[in-house]
């Protein structure tokens, strides 16, 4: 199902990385959000501090410290299951 | 999620890539920049601190919105670099907390009061990061690596029979792969030993694996340090050509970074997940 929707989504231009931060509106003359966009890292090591550190909160979270272990579980069976058939592009 | 639902027209939740100060230049350095799905950065005040916040559709950010996100790569690839790009921008004009992914509140009002709730852990966080840099250090062992390095060693014995050769290659394998690793264990101490009187703090990471784990080789360690600002050469001298001379062996720097891996603070009663 995934496929399908993320494909009629409104925000499918997002798919494609790059294109999603650098097509980003406004043009405003100081781009250092798009420039160090740019200067790609590893996303692995990006998921690393994103999902493992940063601070964690409560309240309204959407996502509990808890359901982030499920949703590293989840994760990694989409990476198995999308680098089987295709590999990333990155 | 519905396929049906109009992000324009659905209600808005409030998305907090980080906290910082409030006074510090980076108030007003990025309001009004694109964030999430684009919607325009914003400052929330509250006491003495802010959060650099925007707005993303409730459908797509919600509970099933968001594991929706998350259970996609490429999705959760735009989401996690475009946190860390706000992330990045942010750091260039002040110390920040940078938040977890997915951190979303109900509203801006929601955001304000886990300001004044956390105030005083945030401000003591901020004080300690002010200044410091994050640096990854990762260590790999390659034995497949090591073996066509030291290949031109003590070949096998090619008079002996097929089986016998055979069994000497495996033994020779093996022990390749045993003096690989005890020297990645020995480099990864080394690591430990030079920086010591340099970062400020230590985080172990996870070793990588996985398909998105590409580097050749295994991941063996994955640590973070926290580093000041002025010491971040001193860190990457004093590790330079620390595994030259070791065949199979890796060390690989990342960042610097915005203090990710130092943002959680100990769990006050809860199960932190380090």
């Amino acid at each position: 199902m995934n496929d399908e929707l993320s494909t009629a989504m409104p925000g499918a231009g997002f798919a494609e990385p790059r294109a999603g931060l650098s097509a980003a509106p406004g043009g405003s003359p100081d781009d250092s959000i798009e420039s160090l966009a740019g200067r790609q890292v590893a996303l692995i090591d990006l998921l690393d501090r994103l999902l493992n550190g940063g601070a964690v909160l409560t309240g309204d979270l959407v996502l509990s410290v808890a359901d982030v272990d499920l949703v590293h579980i989840n994760l990694r069976a989409v990476i198995r299951s999308i680098t089987s058939e295709e590999p990333a592009p990155w | 999620m519905t396929a049906e639902v109009d992000p324009v027209t659905e209600s808005a939740m409030s998305y907090v890539y980080a906290v910082s100060r409030a006074g510090t230049p980076l108030d007003e350095a990025l309001a009004g920049r694109p964030g999430l799905e684009g919607g325009p950065l914003r400052a929330v005040r509250a006491g003495e601190l802010m959060a650099l916040v925007s707005s993303v559709p409730s459908a797509l950010y919600g509970t099933e919105g968001m594991k929706a996100q998350m259970e996609d790569l490429g999705r959760l690839e735009v989401l996690a670099r475009t946190h860390h790009a706000v992330v990045e921008a942010a750091y260039e004009h002040a110390a920040v907390l940078p938040m977890r992914l997915a951190t979303v509140y109900l509203d801006d009002e929601r955001v304000r009061g886990m300001l004044g709730e956390r105030e005083p852990e945030f401000t003591a966080l901020l004080d300690r990061l002010n200044d410091h840099v994050e640096l990854g250090v990762k260590v790999y062992a390659d034995p497949r690596e090591a073996v066509t390095v030291s290949s031109g060693g003590p070949e096998t014995d090619t008079a002996a029979s097929p089986g016998r050769a055979y069994l000497q290659r495996r033994r020779a394998q093996q022990q390749n792969h045993r003096r690989t690793y005890r020297a990645a264990g020995a480099v990864a101490s080394e690591v430990t030993a030079r920086v010591a009187g340099i970062a400020a703090a230590h985080v172990t990471h996870r070793p990588q694996q996985g398909d998105l784990a590409q580097a050749a080789g295994e991941n063996i360690v994955n640590d973070a340090y926290l580093v000041h600002g002025s010491q971040a050469d001193a860190f990457r001298a004093a590790l330079a050509g620390l595994a030259d001379d070791t065949p199979g062996v890796r060390v690989e720097i990342t960042g610097p970074w915005a203090p990710y891996s130092f943002a959680t603070p100990p769990a006050p009663g809860g199960g932190g997940t380090r």
